[in-house]
């Protein structure tokens, strides 16, 4: 079957998947249908950047907004459910801009004909919930119900507005800027891998769901001008948001593996179902680039000072070397950590 | 489908157990084992069968087994630096 | 707690394994090749980064190990077939379902209707037998390490919807068979650890008599995998072809009777083509006359004729995957690699399964050994 692939006619679920194929569909299709004169100005930044958001310049600061579609399957996995992804998705995506004070959430909800009325009422006490730990309110919403069958459960569509002064992208690492993650790596994904029927494990894992943006504000104001870039890295972990930041940026990223911060239940999913977490989402995490050894300090200790940062860590930093690759040192030697595909696990986010 | 992953048991029924990956717990048959396995046991699991219990005392075993092999790995080139030394040496 | 696998990883011990192998091999004075079978060492040496500790004349080659990428494409085609029939499902294990047969893959016909279903476990295809009047079939891939759990749960008994397609393959041989390629300059073998932990180490005794080149049973972590690359070494350096087992805890000489008995209680080894290389002489796994009452061939009518009216594009035309799982090129020798063969769009087998070489070149970049690229200390 080589040579004509089915995806030259019909979308696929690589095409939803956050690695290549989907990087690839957004700029044949999406980008050329979407980036029209208005969003060429100078003073907006569009889809073309691909960035956590897109902003628009309004006097000395920047309006960031942003939209996140959730699909997650099953709605309901041990440490949250699909309302507080869908709430702390978008605040973490504008947080990841620099506007950490969400000005409003928007939230559309598509369900199936026949969806539980408890299950509903459950994931919006779990929204308002984040809307709480985020200090955000949602604002505006919508309302739709499918026929049984044509859609699966329910869908959530989040959009959020942020206002900042300190715009932050994903492209502004440099030679030396040292790299910060806020926390371990791999839970979300795991703990929902874990749980997959067939399996068969027992684990403790959850994800880490949540809200970021007291956390990253944190950071911001212990050593402002400091952060370089920031990004959470959901789907295609760790490894694909570094990938992105040092192709952007132009920089070369080395890792090191015994820093890297894993819980031990996702090291043991992890050797048995032969998964990188460096490649597995995360849904509670960033990861942020300092300039400057004693600034990194001032951010990790800044991190560490909060609830949702205490495993907060340095785990590498970028180089002149290798543009756009990123290296692991692993102790014995080094590897590289390619891009990923992208969600290695379907319907995970 | 995995490797081979060597996790301790917890828990031990007729023909299943229960393993312990990092944390990370998993019932596994016992059909191919060649010996009985008791908690605190270590096996090797794959594809959700134990196919074989690690004696504990062959972890030790194995430790020393690489530093033996060290040391007479470098001892003989030791011996083959000093002969060569020698030989050098000789033709002098 | 599970403490016990860092010993193994071990950074310092690594160091000094890796400076020994690398004076031994330097001893030697010339490059040296030697091969290992499993994918699962490819992975574990990729992972760990360890071919950059490796001496630099030392080439440590990946052979036909990878038992999804040796499945046939008759094989596959016979799969395909069967979950074409009404109330059929496949259930495999996930490697194979992209796996390219003579007309695409399980995956492409599964987009045209067919019945896949992906299984972690051959326990679970059991279990979804159960739960349906559908016939499932399980499409049994992998070494002799994964056929004694299919053997084992035959024996246990299953529901009579259950039945099995077998494309077990039998690692033993494949060292013949390499030493008999002209084009072969491998000097010496690592044998997989958890098959050599079903069959025993005596198994490899034959080769080693016939062939004077010797065999190292080797474990999966970093310091296994050095500490037994160094006795190879030293094993070649001497000219004394020998098995020894560096894995002692895990595998002895007569290997594990128990899951022996219940394997070839179940199957019989018969000869068959292992993909893109050669027939291998007792290198397939089939079920013995006793069970044919849950062989899938036996139940069912395969009629893959139909598949066969097309011929391979120019892409599988250019696929040197044969070449690259006989040890003879690398990945990085392949036009098609990385290129129009990558994991979302493979042309050969070994870019589809977790334990193919091409793909685990791929997922590690490609570059399986980053010495050549300049890094800060």
């Amino acid at each position: 079957m080589s040579g004509v692939t089915s995806s030259d006619q019909q979308i696929l679920l690589k095409h939803g998947a956050g690695g290549r194929a989907m990087r690839r569909l957004i700029e044949e299709a999406f980008l050329r249908a979407f980036e029209t004169e208005p969003a060429l100005r100078p003073g907006v930044i569009g889809v073309s950047a691909m960035d956590d958001g897109g902003a628009v310049r309004i006097g000395d600061r920047w309006l960031v907004l942003t939209t996140d579609s959730h699909v997650i399957q099953p709605p309901f996995f041990p440490g949250g459910d699909i309302g507080r992804l869908a709430i702390s998705g978008t605040v973490n995506d504008l947080a990841m801009m620099g506007a950490t004070d969400v000005l409003g959430l928007t939230c559309a909800v598509v369900m199936e004909e026949g969806f539980s009325r408890a299950d509903l009422q459950t994931i919006l006490a779990s929204m308002r919930q984040a809307c709480h730990e985020a200090s955000a309110s949602v604002i505006a919403g919508d309302t739709k119900v499918m026929g049984k069958g044509e859609i699966d459960g329910i869908v959530i569509n989040t959009s959020g507005i942020g206002l900042t002064s300190r715009l932050i992208r994903d492209c502004g690492l440099r030679p030396g800027d040292r790299l910060i993650v806020t926390g371990t790596i791999g839970d979300h994904g795991m703990a929902v891998m874990a749980r997959r029927h067939g399996l068969d494990l027992e684990s403790d894992l959850q994800s880490d769901v949540a809200p970021l943006n007291a956390l990253i504000a944190a950071a911001l104001d212990a050593a402002p001008d400091a952060v370089t870039a920031m990004k959470d890295p959901t789907r295609g972990g760790l490894a694909g948001s570094l990938h992105e930041m040092a192709s952007k940026s132009g920089v070369g990223v080395l890792l090191d593996n015994a820093l890297l911060p894993v819980r031990d239940a996702v090291r043991g999913v992890s050797e048995l179902v032969g998964i990188d977490p460096l490649h597995v989402a995360n849904e509670g995490k960033a990861v942020i680039g300092v300039r400057g050894e004693e600034a990194a300090a001032t951010v990790l200790a800044a991190l560490r000072a909060h609830p949702l940062g205490r495993e907060a860590a340095l785990v590498g930093l970028c180089t002149d070397d290798h543009a756009g690759m990123v290296v692991l040192d692993t102790g014995y030697g080094r590897r590289l950590v390619a891009e990923p595909e992208g969600e290695l696990l379907p319907r995970i986010c | 489908m995995c490797l081979g992953v060597p996790g301790q048991v917890v828990e031990v029924e007729e023909l299943t157990a229960v393993v312990d990956f990092w944390g990370v717990r998993r019932r596994v048959r016992l059909e191919l084992v060649d010996e009985p396995v008791q908690v605190g046991d270590y096996v090797l699991n794959h594809v959700g069968f134990a196919i074989r219990r690690i004696p504990p005392e062959d972890v030790a075993m194995t430790l020393e087994m690489y530093e033996r092999l060290l040391k007479e790995a470098n001892d003989d080139l030791m011996a083959a630096d000093v002969r060569g030394e020698m030989d050098a040496g000789d033709d002098h | 707690m599970t403490t016990k696998p860092m010993e193994f990883r071990d950074p310092v011990r690594a160091r000094a394994l890796a400076e020994t192998l690398t004076r031994m091999t330097d001893q030697i004075g010339r490059e040296v090749s030697v091969m290992h079978v499993c994918g699962s060492h490819e992975q574990a040496i990729a992972k760990f980064g360890l071919r950059a500790a490796f001496p630099v004349r030392l080439n440590v080659i990946m052979g036909p190990g990878c038992p999804v990428c040796i499945t046939d494409l008759p094989e596959i085609d016979e799969a395909i077939a069967l979950a074409q029939q009404p109330h059929v499902r496949i259930a495999t294990y996930g490697d194979m379902v992209r796996v390219p047969g003579t007309v695409g893959s399980l995956a492409d016909a599964q987009a045209r209707g067919a019945k896949i279903e992906t299984v972690y476990s051959v326990a679970q295809a059991v279990e979804l037998a159960r739960t349906t009047t559908d016939e499932i079939v399980f499409f049994a891939t992998g070494f002799e390490t994964t056929a004694v759990a299919t053997a084992a749960v035959l024996i246990a008994g299953v529901p009579k919807n259950f039945t099995v397609l077998s494309a077990h393959k039998y690692i033993p041989p494949v060292m013949e068979i390499v030493s008999e390629m002209p084009e072969t300059r491998v000097e010496g073998f690592l044998a997989a650890g958890h098959a050599a932990t079903i069959t025993g180490s005596a198994i490899f005794e034959p080769f080693v008599e016939r062939h004077q080149k010797p065999v190292v049973v080797a474990g999966f972590e970093p310091l296994d995998i050095l500490v037994a690359l160094a006795k190879l070494v030293e094993l070649i350096r001497d000219r004394t072809p020998a098995v020894v087992n560096m894995f002692p805890r895990c595998v002895t000489r007569e290997g594990n009777r128990n899951a022996q008995r219940q394997l070839w209680r179940v199957f019989r080894p018969i000869g068959g083509r292992w993909r893109g290389i050669a027939h291998i002489p007792n290198g397939n796994l089939r079920l013995t006359d006793e069970w044919a009452h849950v062989d899938a061939r036996k139940r069912f009518a395969i009629d893959v004729a139909a598949l066969w009216h097309h011929a391979p594009s120019t892409l599988v035309r250019q696929c040197i995957c044969g070449d690259i799982m006989a040890g003879i090129k690398a990945p990085s020798d392949c036009a098609l690699f990385g290129q129009a063969c990558v994991p979302e769009q493979p042309v050969g087998a070994c870019m589809v399964s977790s334990e193919g070489t091409c793909r685990i070149w791929h997922e590690y970049g490609g570059i399986p050994n980053l010495r050549g690229v300049s890094c800060p200390a």
